[in-house]
């Protein structure tokens, strides 16, 4: 039996997989199809300190190979996470991390320093979702401002803390570098890449939100590059995500250099994607006689060393 | 490994549908009976179906409503408008093919017995098919339903009530609106039921407060995980909703039938 278990800033995931913030509410709809503890983690959707309603409809464009998203956060807020939300998550045997919003820097300090008691494993800060006017990306596109949130957050954080890049910016380096001065333990990216669609028949923009988030398959090559040069600059394991739908298409980011992996766009068209791409690391790993799921992280950065 | 939880209900299904036969029963509109193991046994009027495209660059389900069902023989019919490269994939199945599905989805009209209207307007007609054999011999069943020109699904709903056409062209029935329809024939109801374009719930909502009718509304908006979880085809509604928290209900999940005192049109 091949060992799948991997570990961010000291908690052990039983395997590699957990699901993207945002595809995955926070598990309820999804454990009607499978048991959440054959997944590593569970990612919730983005929590903030009060309901947000979110942007108006329609949400979401199918795009060619992925989708375009600008659902705007909409969340049930804190108190309602904490009463409903989690005691669900914590039923099964799986870690869990919230994913936090906000508008302001006090905003997120507010909802880590609620969580600070709680059983939540895991905390993402979520400094990188483009489709709202306020927080979001505002922090995920300056290193200065990135370094700086991180370090307020950290400063109310009792678990260990993920910043979750955006791929909306020049050098992905230079924020995961900012991330790690202010303090982070562990990165995730990409989140998704800022796209348009256009509705040729009524000519007018798919979403209402004009711009949205693009995911999916298309954006697979964008995200694998960018894990591999985050890994490249940064000491702290990364969680790598963009357009995985396979256990083939997780491999390529661990090799990468990622330790984790995240399914998102992939639990739309198949509502089991999270539990297949684990099943499908472990497959893989029976094929090339891999026994630690270790030796693929970062695996193709060896690969060229030794072809030197 | 779950740690003593409650086993629940899956009333929801994947399956891997076997094409019993599709016909193409207006320009541009299709009937698919499908084949199921469970879905077909389950699902309620109003309900609708996730139909997966074979292409990997199509990601989203599509979703369709339920028109018929025929428990017997584990069949069940969606009739939907080709709107695009999806639906046009979904219109060359035939029989013997298979289609990737999920449902039953939503959660469908509430049937009771009460004088009423049924009223569909143009792809929106198709679920009332099912809701007037629920209803038959139930209740008085009037159905209301408004085509741009071509009509179909006629005889199936002729069966099952009294059918009022009314046609954008005039070429058959009312010339103009469902509504136009009501009126022209002077009809009543204690109960009304609809699902069609917006232009025509909010026509059935305004119709239904001015006349004091129970009336429900089922609604449509772009989905993606057609489950509840990703938040994408929400509805406004009057009152911050138990879920969400939020003025806003999930068209997939707590719909897509509504109370029209609930939803913002």
């Amino acid at each position: 039996m091949s060992n799948t278990k991997v570990t961010l800033a000291g908690v052990e995931l039983k395997n590699p997989v957990m699901t993207a913030s945002g595809t995955f509410g926070s598990g309820a709809e999804y454990g009607e199809f499978y048991d959440l503890g054959e997944l590593g983690a569970v990612v919730t959707k983005g929590v903030a300190n009060v309901p947000w309603p979110g942007n108006p409809t329609p949400r979401i464009a199918e795009t060619r190979g992925g989708m375009l998203n600008a659902i705007g956060l909409q969340n049930p807020g804190i108190d309602v996470f904490l009463k409903r939300d989690l005691p669900f998550l914590k039923q099964y045997d799986t870690k869990v991390i919230v994913n936090v919003c906000g508008k302001t820097t006090e905003d997120y300090c507010q909802v880590v320093e609620r969580l600070s008691g709680e059983a939540v494993d895991l905390l993402e800060i979520n400094v990188s979702c483009p489709n709202v006017k306020e927080g979001g990306i505002a922090f995920g596109q300056d290193p200065r401002a990135l370094e700086a949130i991180t370090r307020e957050v950290k400063r109310y954080a009792r678990q260990p803390v993920i910043m979750k890049l955006s791929p909306n910016v020049t050098d992905i380096t230079e924020m995961a570098r900012a991330a790690e001065a202010g303090g982070a333990d562990v990165l995730s990216l990409i989140n998704t890449i800022t796209g348009m669609k256009i509705d040729i028949h009524r000519r007018t923009f798919a979403i209402a939100n004009r711009t949205g988030g693009m995911s999916g398959p298309a954006v697979k090559p964008v995200a694998v590059r960018m894990v591999w040069e985050t890994a490249q600059a940064v000491k702290l394991p990364i969680i790598g995500m963009g357009g995985i739908c396979t256990g083939e298409d997780a491999v390529e980011f661990l090799l990468a250099g990622a330790t984790a992996v995240s399914v998102g766009t992939a639990n739309f068209a198949n509502p089991y994607a999270a539990r297949d791409v684990a099943e499908g690391i472990r497959k893989y790993m029976e094929q090339y006689q891999v026994e630690n799921v270790q030796e693929l992280i970062g695996g193709v950065r060896k690969a060229i060393e030794f072809e030197r | 490994m779950r740690k003593g939880i409650r086993e629940r209900s899956r009333v929801k299904s994947r399956e891997f549908a076997r094409v019993a036969e599709q016909k193409e029963i207006a320009p541009g509109i299709y009937r698919l009976w499908l084949e199921t193991e469970k879905i077909a046994g389950e699902a309620k009027p109003g309900q609708f179906l996730s139909l997966y495209s074979k292409d990997d660059s199509r990601m989203l389900p599509r979703p369709i409503s339920i028109c018929e069902t025929d428990r017997e023989k584990g069949r069940l019919a969606v009739v939907y408008r080709v709107a695009g490269q999806g639906t046009r994939e979904f219109s060359r199945l035939q029989a013997g093919d298979t289609l990737e599905i999920l449902g039953p989805l939503g959660n469908g009209f509430p049937i009771k017995k009460k004088k009423a209207f049924l009223i569909g307007g143009g792809i929106g007609i198709p679920p009332m098919v099912e809701l007037a054999k629920e209803l038959h011999g139930k209740a008085e069943v009037q159905i209301i339903a408004g085509y741009r020109d071509a009509l179909f699904l006629t005889e199936e709903l002729e069966k099952r009530g009294t059918l009022y056409i009314a046609t954008e062209d005039g070429s058959a029935g009312t010339k103009g609106t469902v509504m136009d329809a009501i009126r022209e024939h002077s009809l009543t109801a204690e109960l009304i039921y609809a699902c069609g374009p917006r232009p025509m719930l909010k026509a059935v909502q305004t119709y239904a407060k001015e006349h004091g009718v129970e009336c429900y509304l089922s609604m449509e908006e772009r989905m993606a995980c057609g489950i509840g979880a990703c938040l994408a085809c929400v509805c406004q509604s009057t009152e911050v909703d138990g879920h969400t928290h939020v003025k806003n209900k999930r068209v997939c999940k707590d719909g897509p039938v509504f109370l029209s005192t609930e939803v913002e049109l």
